[in-house]
C-alpha cells in the first residue's frame, strides 16, 4: 500500500466526514444488506491512511451502497457512515470520471 | 457488462442540468394527475410532488430496458447515449412507459390530494413548476450539479411566495426539509410530509377497511425524518389490522431501490430478499414511498399484494363523492 499524505485533502472532507471514530467493531458489516466485507470499516481505514490507490479501485463496492443508514443505526460510535460514502462518491466522480463540475 | 457508472452518471448530470429532472418527462405526463381536481395554482402552502410518483412508470421502463444490458456487452451504448442525451432528451425512447403502470401513478397523487381535502387542508399547486428535488444527483455524490439544481428549486419556491409545502414521498420530504437547508443560507420553508399533516388534522369518521397489511418503513422516512407513528396511527384508525415485519420501525430493511440504476440485479435480489421478510408477516404489504413500491411491487411474486398507504386511507377516509 502506498500512503499519500494528501489524498485526505483531496476528497475535500467536510465536517460530516467522521470516518476516523470508526472502532472497527464490524456491526456495520453484519448488519450490511449487501453484506459486503470491505463496507465500511476498511473503506474508512484505506482513506484515513491515505491510501489513494485502495480507495479509488474500489469503485464497485462505493456505488453499491444503498445510504439506506441500517449500519448507522447501529454503530456504537455514532458514525455518519452514509454521508462518508458520499463523500468518497464525490472523490471518485472527480478523480475518475470526470465529474466535477457536474 | 455491468452498467458504465461515469456514463449513467455523467447523463443524470447532463439531465439535471440542461432538463432540471432524472428521467425528464413531458408537461403532460407530470400533470396528468392533476386533471379534474381543480388543484389552485400557487399559494402559501402548495402540495410538492417532486415528480417521483410520475417517474415510476419510467423507472420501471428502464429497469426492463437495463436487465437486458446488464449482463451484455453493449457498454459503447451507453456512451453514445450519453452524447446524444445532451441534445435531444432521450428519456422517453428510452423509458417506453405502460397506460397501466401511469394510472397507478397518478391515482397515487390524486388519492393524496383527496385524502389532504378530507382532512380539511386548504393548498395548491405549482403544476409545471413541480420540479425534481434532485435526490439521486444528491446520493451518487454529483455534488455540484446537485447544489445548483438546489438553489433553483428553492428560488422557483420563493419566486412563488411559498411558505409551507407538503411533500408526498420520503426523498423529498428530505431533500426539502434536511439536505437543502445545509445548502442554502436563511432557508426559511416549512415542509412535512402529507402523511404528517393527516396524522394531525381530524379525519372524518372512518369506514374500516377489513384487512390485515404489514408496513414497509421507508429507509428515509425511518432513519432520516423521523416518519415512524403517522402511517401507522392512520392505518390502524382506518380499521386496518397491522403485523410489524422482523425488522421494521429505525430498523427497517432497504427496498433495493438505490442500487436500481447502477447495479440493477443486486438492486433485485434485495428487493426479493425484503419481500420474503415482508410476507412472513402479511401477503399485504404497505408501502410509503414511490421507489420502495416500484421496486417491492417488480420483486414480489403473484400471491403478494403490494400497495401504497394512500390506497388504504383514501378508503378509509375519503368520503365516496370527494
Ligand atoms: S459500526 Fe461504526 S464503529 Fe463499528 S465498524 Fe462500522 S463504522 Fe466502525
Ligand atoms: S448505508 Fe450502505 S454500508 Fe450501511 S447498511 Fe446501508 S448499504 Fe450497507
Amino acid at each position: 500500500m502506498k500512503s499519500d499524505p494528501t489524498f485526505l485533502r483531496d476528497l475535500h472532507v467536510g465536517a460530516e466526514f467522521d470516518a476516523q471514530l470508526c472502532m472497527n467493531c464490524g456491526t456495520c458489516t453484519a448488519l450490511c444488506p449487501l453484506g459486503i466485507e470491505l463496507m465500511p470499516r476498511k473503506l474508512f481505514r484505506r482513506a484515513l491512511l491515505g491510501d489513494r490507490e485502495g480507495v479509488l479501485g474500489q469503485k464497485d463496492t462505493i456505488y453499491s451502497c444503498l445510504l439506506c443508514r441500517l449500519c448507522e443505526a447501529n454503530c456504537p460510535a455514532g458514525v455518519h457512515i452514509a454521508e462518508n460514502v458520499r463523500t468518497l462518491r464525490v472523490a471518485l466522480n472527480r478523480e475518475l470520471f470526470g465529474l466535477a463540475e457536474a | 457488462m455491468p452498467i458504465p457508472i461515469d456514463s449513467t452518471l455523467g447523463m443524470l448530470a447532463d439531465n439535471l442540468r440542461k432538463r432540471r429532472s432524472a428521467l425528464p418527462m413531458g408537461r403532460r405526463t407530470r400533470l396528468a394527475w392533476t386533471k379534474g381536481l381543480g388543484i389552485p395554482r400557487g399559494g402559501e402552502t402548495v402540495l410538492y410532488t417532486g415528480q417521483m410518483w410520475q417517474m415510476v412508470p419510467a423507472i420501471n421502463a428502464m429497469s426492463r430496458q437495463l436487465a437486458k444490458y446488464e449482463n451484455s456487452r453493449f457498454s459503447g451504448v451507453f456512451r453514445l447515449a450519453r452524447s446524444v442525451n445532451r441534445f435531444v432528451n432521450l428519456t422517453p425512447f428510452l423509458a417506453r412507459t405502460r397506460a397501466k403502470e401511469r394510472a397507478v401513478a397518478n391515482a397515487r397523487l390524486r388519492n393524496v390530494a383527496r385524502l389532504l381535502r378530507a382532512a380539511g387542508v386548504t393548498f395548491g399547486y405549482l403544476y409545471e413548476d413541480d420540479l425534481y428535488a434532485g435526490t439521486l444527483a444528491h446520493d451518487e455524490g454529483l455534488d455540484q450539479g446537485f447544489a445548483r439544481h438546489a438553489r433553483f428549486v428553492y428560488s422557483v419556491l420563493k419566486a412563488h411566495g411559498v411558505q409551507r409545502v407538503i411533500t408526498v414521498d420520503p426523498h423529498t420530504t428530505n431533500m426539502l426539509r434536511t439536505v437543502y437547508p445545509k445548502l442554502i443560507p436563511g432557508y426559511a420553508l416549512e415542509v412535512r410530509s402529507y402523511l404528517e399533516v393527516l396524522a394531525e388534522s381530524t379525519l372524518p369518521t372512518p369506514r374500516p377497511v377489513d384487512k390485515s397489511v404489514t408496513l414497509h418503513d421507508s429507509c428515509v422516512y425511518a432513519r432520516s425524518e423521523g416518519v415512524l407513528e403517522q402511517p401507522r396511527k392512520l392505518l390502524t384508525g382506518g380499521g386496518v389490522r397491522l403485523s410489524e415485519p422482523e425488522l421494521s420501525g429505525k430498523l427497517t430493511f432497504c427496498c433495493g431501490g438505490p442500487l436500481e440504476t447502477l447495479f440493477p440485479g443486486r438492486s433485485g435480489e434485495i428487493a426479493r430478499a425484503r419481500v420474503e421478510q415482508l410476507r412472513r408477516a402479511s401477503p399485504n404489504i404497505v408501502t410509503a414511498c414511490p421507489l420502495c413500491f416500484a421496486n417491492l411491487s417488480r420483486a414480489a411474486p403473484d400471491q403478494v399484494d403490494v400497495r401504497d398507504i394512500s390506497d388504504y386511507l383514501t378508503e378509509a377516509y375519503v368520503p365516496a363523492e370527494a
